[in-house]
């Protein structure tokens, strides 16, 4: 009676659970999957093959934009890790009481908006009647309106402010925890600035370097709004591939298929990752 | 060993706002000497050996090490090395690479940097440990670790904050001999700082009492013990009974107090005394107390106390009395000599006035 009763409440826990996996997660994709491999022969017929991977690897401008989407999101997680890492390390360890909350807060403030809002505001900054580009009038270090959206480095910036947060929040739990003694005895023993980062503060710190960098790869890989409005036509993201494939030109076998290799692209690259910084994914998400 | 001295303070002065936690500190450490600063906590015992190894800058006074001025010298350039009271062993690195890590700052070739490693590693008596983890290691081995890192590197100073706090009992008595063994064996100078008057007793050459930011007495250990300087030293170091009474003469160095019952007591006066007619304390340790009976001599002073309980405790086993409202601890002889003393009764306590002590009263 009783190992019954603590079963059904197991089973009522888990269904949650189970659901979301099982229908949110398992279920497209597997669909996905199975659609990628199916070749339209005519309106009504399907058949079985690998025509839509060909397609991806015969047509340049598929796997091109593939590796440029790839390339600048890992530069991008690199950028955000790099400009991240003095903020948490303010954060977590030279910020007392109060300013601490409020730091973080400030963090968070701008993901109150959506990313569109977000996004609409560095448009607001970069354009060419925008902020930045009248200070530089004002200031006579340009002659005419400068353009300072729709280029890759607009689309960065762009990528790096939305990736900030997911940074800094694992890098500030992890310096959180470290004993300030290790630091000290790393200068005690004869090591320099750079040295105590290198060999102290960054191992130290590896968990949550690891984990801020999975969440922002992803976010970057997966995003679509930011390119497509900062970066303008020519921004050329992988994700906006798959948008034309699906509702453009409603071509959803090679949609599906041009979906299943950013997922192979991302698990490819998060798994080196992982081999090259020697973490664990247990360690690094719990 | 010469008495060249490693370190030497003069005028250490560290103020946090209006509170100095280190107040004109003063100290001359002989090469090869293990110096302990004693205190209870808060006392600013900390602060100064932050000092001393540079995570700190005092705000008035010189530290020289060597001779050599080191106020304005980070930690990583100083000839002093620290093991803290948690250790600070990198979580992320192996022991050898622990040890390793000073040496490598300092470019020794990495097969030499292995031979020291080694070496070092033996003499602390941990051989072959190089790739295990500081976590996979007892209290005990890591606190040798620790030790080997700092001592690898030859400092001239090795500063110590209270690195047995965190052991149980047992292992921190065997680790007290082990630390004064390794210090003779390295012939390193250790300033050890510690709450616990055992530790500084057992290890140092020189003890340092300190109290709000000053040295109350410095002193080769057994000195401290039985010619306190001043009433918190009396206090703190090793047990102590506390009476309090009018001094009401000096003799010949001999002082009398009036307790606060009647009784005339006498002990000898301190060097800080206070002057007839004012309020005194007379320090009587627990093992100069005699039970009356025992080996009562004519010119002993006496107290009447009653037995509150006996508290046994081996070779420490001691009697609760109560005299005149005051709280006292006698020790009782080792060979069971001790008559029965049951709670309640009545027993007379003297002491050979020469081994009592007399301080002007509220000294601490």
């Amino acid at each position: 009676m009783r190992s019954s009763a603590s079963r059904l409440s197991l089973w009522l826990l888990l269904t949650p659970f189970l659901l979301w996996i099982v229908l949110l997660v398992l279920l497209p994709h597997l669909q996905m999957l199975r659609v990628s491999f199916q070749v339209r022969e005519s309106w009504d017929t399907l058949d079985w093959g690998f025509q839509q991977y060909q397609n991806f690897f015969s047509e340049s401008y598929y796997w091109r934009t593939f590796v440029r989407t790839g390339v600048m999101s890992l530069f991008t997680t690199f950028l955000t890790l790099i400009i991240a890492f003095p903020i948490a390390w303010y954060i977590a360890r030279l910020a007392r009481g109060r300013s601490k909350g409020l730091l973080f807060l400030a963090c968070l403030i701008p993901f109150w908006a959506s990313e569109l809002v977000r996004t609409y505001g560095w448009m607001i900054l970069l354009r060419e009647s925008g902020v930045f580009s009248a200070w530089l009038q004002a200031l006579g270090w340009a002659d005419g309106p400068v353009e300072m959206l729709y280029n890759d480095v607009a689309v960065i910036i762009g990528l790096v402010y939305n990736g900030l947060l997911f940074m800094v929040v694992p890098l500030v739990t992890t310096l959180e925890g470290m004993d300030e003694n290790l630091v000290e005895a790393g200068y005690d023993l004869g090591g320099g600035h750079f040295t105590v980062l290198r060999e102290i503060v960054v191992p130290w710190a590896m968990p949550g370097i690891v984990s801020g960098c999975i969440v922002v790869f992803m976010l970057t890989l997966g995003s679509y709004l930011t390119p497509i409005l900062m970066g303008g036509k020519d921004s050329a993201w992988f994700t906006q591939q798959i948008f034309t494939q699906f509702i453009t030109r409603f071509n959803w076998e090679q949609g599906a298929a041009l979906g299943v290799l950013l997922l192979v692209l991302s698990s490819l690259i998060v798994w080196i990752g992982l081999r090259v910084t020697g973490q664990s994914l247990r360690k690094v998400m719990g | 060993m010469t008495s060249e001295s490693d370190l030497s303070c003069s005028g250490l002065v560290r103020r946090f706002g209006d509170n100095a936690a280190v107040d004109h500190v003063s100290l001359n450490v002989p090469a090869g000497t293990f110096f302990s600063i004693l205190g209870p906590s808060g006392c600013g015992k900390t602060t100064l050996l932050r000092l001393l190894a540079g995570f700190d800058r005092p705000d008035e006074g010189e530290i020289r090490i060597r001779g050599q001025r080191m106020n304005e010298v980070p930690p990583n350039r100083r000839p002093v090395n620290m093991v803290f009271q948690h250790l600070a062993l990198f979580p992320t690195m192996s022991v050898g690479d622990n040890i390793a890590y000073g040496l490598k700052r300092r470019g020794v070739p990495a097969a030499e940097r292995q031979k020291r490693v080694a070496r070092v590693l033996e003499q602390v008596g941990l051989p072959g440990t190089e790739n295990r983890n500081p976590q996979q290691l007892s209290g005990g081995q890591r606190q040798r670790v620790a030790l080997a890192r700092c001592l690898v590197l030859e400092p001239t100073l090795l500063l110590l904050d209270e690195p047995l706090g965190a052991l149980d009992l047992k292992l921190r008595e065997q680790m007290k001999v082990e630390l004064k063994h390794l210090q003779k064996a390295f012939g390193t100078t250790f300033v050890y700082i510690t709450h616990d008057q055992s530790e500084a007793m057992v290890m140092s050459d020189q003890v340092a009492v300190m109290k709000n930011g000053r040295f109350d007495q410095v002193a080769p250990p057994e000195e401290l013990y039985r010619e306190p300087a001043t009433p918190f030293v009396a206090g703190f170091v090793g047990d102590n009974n506390r009476l309090a009474g009018e001094l009401v003469s000096v003799r010949e160095g001999l002082a009398e107090v009036r307790l606060d019952d009647g009784g005339l007591v006498r002990g000898r006066m301190a060097s800080q005394a206070p002057a007839v007619g004012e309020r005194a304390e007379l320090f009587v340790r627990p093992e100069s107390l005699v039970l009356a009976g025992e080996a009562l001599k004519p010119d002993f002073s006496t107290v009447q106390a009653s037995v509150d309980t006996t508290l046994f405790d081996g070779a420490n086993s001691r009697v609760e009395v109560t005299s005149s409202g005051q709280t006292l601890f006698a020790r009782l002889p080792q060979d069971g000599s001790a008559p029965a003393l049951s709670e309640g009764a009545t027993l007379q306590l003297g002491w050979d006035p020469m081994l009592a002590r007399v301080f002007p009263a509220g000294g601490a």
